[in-house]
């Protein structure tokens, strides 16, 4: 079967694209899937940092399109996850690099052999942006409760529809539950509200993801981290299961506005 | 319907889906440059425009197309369909997931004509108006849906919103005053009925966030609720 492709992507910079392409490439891995990361962030390549990959690249994803290598040879093998694999930006070069031709093109290579293809795309609208969207089947969009990066998830779906990508999924990380209760930050379901696409996870505040992210280590792996969980509930989504909202709820006491407009499998 | 005939030989149609171009015979290079700089020099036209090429019985390889595509993609033109006689041509347009002769172009043939009524001509949007949109539109706009922050509407005449109002909005850009603009909820980041703005008027502020209708009365900006209309 051929691989289902997905990229994530954001509109702005800093919102947490890396890393949650990193952590939900390795709760599929764990889940017994084959994926492929690709990080199309060319020029500031950091997928391979978070996934603590950075001192194994030897070929990247240019070098496969201009033909200095074949592409197995530039797919870094992930030793303690059985069936993952990343393939690597070019840090010397630009986007103009790459074209979305060239995107679809490679995705196409792979995709008998896997079972996902997860690409994280850079910031932006541009040309990154546009190469990161081309090959892919479905779009997540991920924001955070403040008002620019929605304002920028809205703009970045407007644009995904137009090209016909569309439904996007949303992912809505970094929520810090007590500023929401204070009324310091957008909740949820006001993030929703505005930019009326399915959501498909929310990801807490939790200060274990800058750790694990410093030391090349997903926080999917550490099983008592609520983020971790949070990222492993949006891999099993993608999978079709039906997990409810209420897990994070539950352990923390929190989201009970959220789980009101989150109602999966009820529609 | 606009046609505009270059030098060159091709000519550029708009059609439901988007503008449909024909290409002359030369030799491939050729047309693509000439289709490119065409593009260039009108680059304002060509704007995020969706395109479909019509290449009679030219064969064109996977390659090429894709080549086209992304030299248009760079020029911010969308290329969705290629359109030709030649069944080669139409496979390696569906491998690369652009639309062929076959999906494109299903003639209207409901028998319904243009309305007998003296109404003026509106376009219906049913989706989420989202930011950096811009829609410019000479007549009414109607939407269903919402109009977000950073999406703006022109028309030179009314609006009408079944959504939430939360962008900006003008209506009679070229000084109609009989224009209005309605909406379910109300939020805008600036509204504008002909020349007069509700920046800076009291009223504004107060605005609730309840269904309305706007218009100009005494050449001042009117709000008019619905549920006072009882």
């Amino acid at each position: 079967m051929a691989a289902k492709i997905i990229t994530i992507t954001s509109g702005k910079g800093g919102v947490g694209k890396t890393t949650a392409t990193a952590n939900i490439t390795v709760a599929l891995a764990q889940l017994g899937q084959r994926v492929v990361c690709i990080d199309s962030d060319i020029g500031l390549r950091n997928l391979d940092v978070v996934l603590g990959l950075e001192n194994r690249i030897v070929y990247d994803m240019v070098d496969v399109i201009e033909g200095r290598c074949r592409i197995r040879q530039a797919m870094i093998k992930d030793k303690r996850f059985e069936g993952l694999f990343l393939i690597p930006a070019a840090q010397t070069r630009d986007k103009s690099a790459v074209s979305p031709s060239d995107m679809i093109q490679l995705c196409n290579e792979i995709r008998k052999e896997t079972d996902w293809i997860l690409i994280d795309s850079p910031a932006g609208i541009e040309r990154g942006f546009k190469n990161a969207i081309a090959p892919a089947e479905e779009v997540l969009v991920i924001t955070n409760p403040d008002v620019s990066a929605v304002r920028d998830a809205d703009r970045i779906i407007g644009i995904i529809e137009s090209e016909e990508k569309g439904p996007a999924r949303l992912i809505i990380n970094r929520i810090n539950p007590e500023m929401v209760k204070r009324g310091e930050m957008l909740a949820a379901e006001d993030v929703m509200e505005l930019l009326a696409i399915e959501l498909i996870g929310i990801i807490p505040e939790d200060e274990k993801v800058l750790i694990s992210t410093n030391i090349g280590k997903p926080v999917v792996t550490h099983e008592k981290s609520i983020a971790g969980q949070a990222f492993r509930n949006i891999a099993r989504r993608l999978l079709g299961d039906d997990i409810p909202l209420i897990d994070i709820e539950l352990k923390d006491g929190i989201f009970h506005r959220i789980s009101r407009v989150f109602n999966f499998g009820g529609e | 319907m606009t046609e505009l005939k270059a030098k060159t030989d091709f000519s550029i149609k708009g059609f439901k889906e988007g503008l449909l171009i024909t290409l002359g015979h030369e030799d491939w290079d050729e047309v693509q440059i000439q289709l490119l700089s065409q593009i260039e020099e009108k680059s304002k036209f060509f704007s995020g425009a969706k395109v479909a090429v019509e290449i009679g019985e030219r064969v064109l390889h996977a390659a090429e197309m894709a080549g086209l595509r992304d030299a248009l993609s760079d020029r911010g033109v969308k290329l969705f369909a290629v359109l030709s006689n030649s069944q080669v041509t139409d496979v390696n347009a569906e491998s690369l997931g652009l639309k062929t002769r076959k999906s494109v172009l299903k003639e209207n043939t409901s028998g319904f004509g243009p309305a007998a009524l003296d109404g003026k001509p509106a376009i219906l949007l049913q989706k989420t108006i989202r930011s950096g949109t811009s829609i410019k539109y000479a007549g009414n706009v109607i939407v269903d849906g919402d109009v977000n922050p950073g999406a703006e509407i022109l028309t030179t005449g009314s609006i009408f919103i079944w959504g939430k109002l939360r962008g900006s909005v003008h209506a009679g850009v070229e000084g109609s005053e009989s224009e209005t603009i309605c909406a379910m909820e109300f939020d805008p980041i600036n509204l504008r009925i002909a020349n007069i703005s509700l920046k800076g008027n009291k009223l504004f502020r107060k605005l609730k966030r309840k269904p309305v209708r706007i218009t100009i009365a005494n050449s001042k900006l009117a709000i008019d609720y619905w549920e006072n209309r009882k």
